[in-house]
């Protein structure tokens, strides 16, 4: 073991040795065809496949891949509209997560520098946001139909919003506002004193208090918040795609289960999975970047 | 020459009260929290501080002290009682105080050059921006922290944060410069550097100066007047200690100046009754005026030694001294 922690090679061999082991368990429980031949009572050769196994309908880790290899290597293919390359997939569902991400960012952030700035603010609406904040996508979903079903949206450039995706999107967005909103609030409320103290004493005024002091002063704080907001997000869009049907990782997962492809439901989760591990990534990416900077 | 005469006559206590200080405190209380949690921090305040002076105020930890030094920014109002500066009624921050505060407070995100900046571009609204930058290059020079101008607080020890903070505070070019515990947090030699440099912009720039500080001898070297903070809650101003000792001083002969010995034991004495007197109720009831009679039949010293009345704790002090 030592001479491999001293090369470095532990931080590459151990993630394998972990992923190996979770293929054996995954081979172990899922369940493989078997074809019987046998001659019926007229001398014909009768053919039946039957899945054996723990979880008999669950497809083992080389038949996904088997299955899952024309989605994988042509990313881009498009032959119809829920049946499109894996990259093509993610990135009609990230469009939507960026666009309610966004909104949840310039509401909640500006919303939590309220809360955070006025206790009487704070005393009127927190009650809400707490109550509000639990609340699943999928109950958001059906009231953002409700909400935008008489409602045509034309955004030049982006052409015509229908209904379902302006419900998914603005269910994206409250579901994925709380965490910025909520630390925004707190890294607000803990400036110290002191820098409040430096902006009163030098008279800046609101508007440059505010940039020059609240806002860097809170920056930390923010991108924790739009870091899990971000989160939220991804996983938002799987339940709203599943609900309108809409193209994407989350409508082509819920399409293949019904059409019981449940290798293409294998490949969709890791998609997902992949998906937002890279996205949080990439915020603490930035995050590390603004803090140097 | 009449100023010296006003200012002794301030100091007893029996000043015309047309007369106004360039500062002053005017019964001021100020307490925090509602009524029913109500923790009366200052008690009947009350201040003069000529134009030029370099006043210290020396007390405890938790006596007050910052709460004061708001007061006197304008980032509290007293509640009862008036601050006043120049005659006219403190009711916010203005330019014509700066503030070094005891904790640095400078912005960490910004660097040396633009924390200075910071408050230049605010005060110096006219200035082209050239101008603003020399300005900003010559008080970040004052400090000795050319080299260090574009670093940012993280970068920086203790004592250099400290210097910036100075150099923010000088660079609005106010008329008052308060300065908080500035170098409380410093080890001893930082300490002892700073307290120098202070010394030297201090004289240079002939400003009026309020220093807070615990270390008596650092108020000591640097101030006129030492005016010592009873231990809080209620804490109050004792009777201000004049600092005979002239200038220039070095930190070397004044350890051995006997002037100084006799105020720092006048100011230990003061710090050490007032937070005894706290702890035991009683004895402070009991404490009987210890003032000693004043013998008016001898003249008071002309120049040189501010007549003041006596203690009798204080003669007792002089005796120990001499039978050690
Ligand atoms: N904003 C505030 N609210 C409530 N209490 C305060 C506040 N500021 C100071 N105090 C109290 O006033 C007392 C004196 O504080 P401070 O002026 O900071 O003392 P010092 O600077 O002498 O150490 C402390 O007991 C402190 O708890
Ligand atoms: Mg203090």
């Amino acid at each position: 073991m030592k001479w491999i922690q001293r090369l470095g090679l532990d931080a590459v061999l151990l993630p394998l040795v972990g992923v190996f082991m979770c293929l054996i368990v995954w081979s172990g429980i899922s369940g493989k065809s078997v074809t019987t031949k046998t001659k019926d009572d007229w001398g014909d050769v009768v053919t039946t496949t039957k899945r054996t196994g723990i979880s008999a309908d669950l497809p083992g880790p080389m038949e996904t891949w088997e299955k899952s290899r024309s989605y994988i290597l042509n990313p881009l293919a498009k032959r119809g509209e829920l049946d499109q390359g894996i990259l093509r997939f993610t990135w009609l569902s990230l469009t939507l997560v960026v666009q309610g991400y966004l909104i949840a960012l310039v509401v909640g952030t500006p919303l939590g520098f309220c809360l955070g700035l006025s206790k009487t603010f704070g005393k009127m609406f927190d009650p809400i946001f707490q109550i509000l904040r639990p609340v699943s996508p999928l109950a958001w979903l059906p009231l953002g139909m409700v909400l935008f079903l008489s409602a045509k949206i034309q955004v030049p450039g982006f052409g015509a919003y229908t209904a379902s995706e302006l419900a998914a999107v603005f269910t994206i967005a409250i579901c994925s506002m709380w965490p910025t909103v909520l630390n925004t609030a707190v890294g607000v409320r803990a400036i110290p004193q002191d820098y409040l103290n430096v902006a009163k004493v030098l008279k800046l005024s609101p508007a440059k208090t505010l940039v020059k002091v609240l806002i860097p002063a809170t920056l930390p704080y923010m991108f924790t918040g739009f870091r899990l907001s971000l989160g939220i997000a991804w996983l938002v869009i799987v339940a709203a795609e599943m609900l309108t049907g809409r193209p994407g990782v989350g409508g082509f997962l819920w399409q293949q289960y019904n059409a019981l492809s449940y290798s293409h439901i294998i490949l969709c989760i890791l998609t997902i999975g992949v998906v937002g591990y890279a996205l949080d990534r990439l915020m603490s990416f930035i995050e590390s970047r603004l803090r140097a900077a | 020459m009449p100023w010296t005469g006003l200012c002794r006559l301030s100091n007893l206590g029996y000043a015309p009260l047309n007369i106004m200080a360039f500062i002053e405190l005017d019964h001021v209380d100020k307490g925090f929290g509602p009524v029913w949690n109500r923790s009366e921090v200052l008690s009947d305040l009350n201040l003069q501080v000529e134009r030029g002076e370099f006043v210290a105020l020396i007390g405890y930890s938790g006596s007050g002290k910052t709460t004061l030094m708001s007061l006197l920014a304008g980032l509290l109002r007293p509640d009862r009682g008036e601050v006043r500066i120049g005659g006219k009624v403190v009711d916010g921050p203005g330019y014509d105080r700066a503030v070094v505060f005891q904790n640095y407070s400078l912005l960490p995100w910004l660097t040396v050059a633009e924390n200075v900046a910071l408050a230049v571009d605010e005060v110096f609204r006219d200035f082209s921006r050239e101008q603003r930058q020399e300005h900003v290059a010559k008080y970040v020079g004052m400090v000795n922290l050319t080299p260090a101008m574009d670093k940012r607080p993280s970068e920086l020890s203790g004592g250099m944060r400290q210097r910036v903070s100075v150099a923010r505070a000088l660079a609005t070019q106010p008329d008052i410069l308060l300065l908080d515990e500035p170098l409380s947090a410093l080890d001893a030699l930082t300490r002892a550097n700073l307290q120098d440099e202070i010394n030297r912009i201090c004289q240079e720039e002939k400003k009026t100066v309020i220093l807070i500080t615990n270390d008596p001898d650092e108020a000591i070297l640097l101030a006129d007047r030492v005016i010592p903070i009873s231990a809080g809650p209620k804490a109050t101003l004792g009777a201000s200690i004049p600092v005979n000792v002239p200038r220039p001083r070095t930190r070397k002969d004044i350890n051995s100046c006997p002037i100084f010995k006799r105020t720092r034991n006048q100011v230990i004495q003061y710090l050490v009754q007032s937070s005894s007197g706290k702890k035991v109720e009683i004895s402070k009831k009991l404490t009987m005026p210890d003032l000693l009679p004043e013998d008016l039949s001898v003249a008071r010293p002309m120049f040189g030694g501010k007549a003041r009345p006596r203690r009798r704790s204080e003669q007792k002090r002089e005796t120990v001294e001499v039978v050690s």
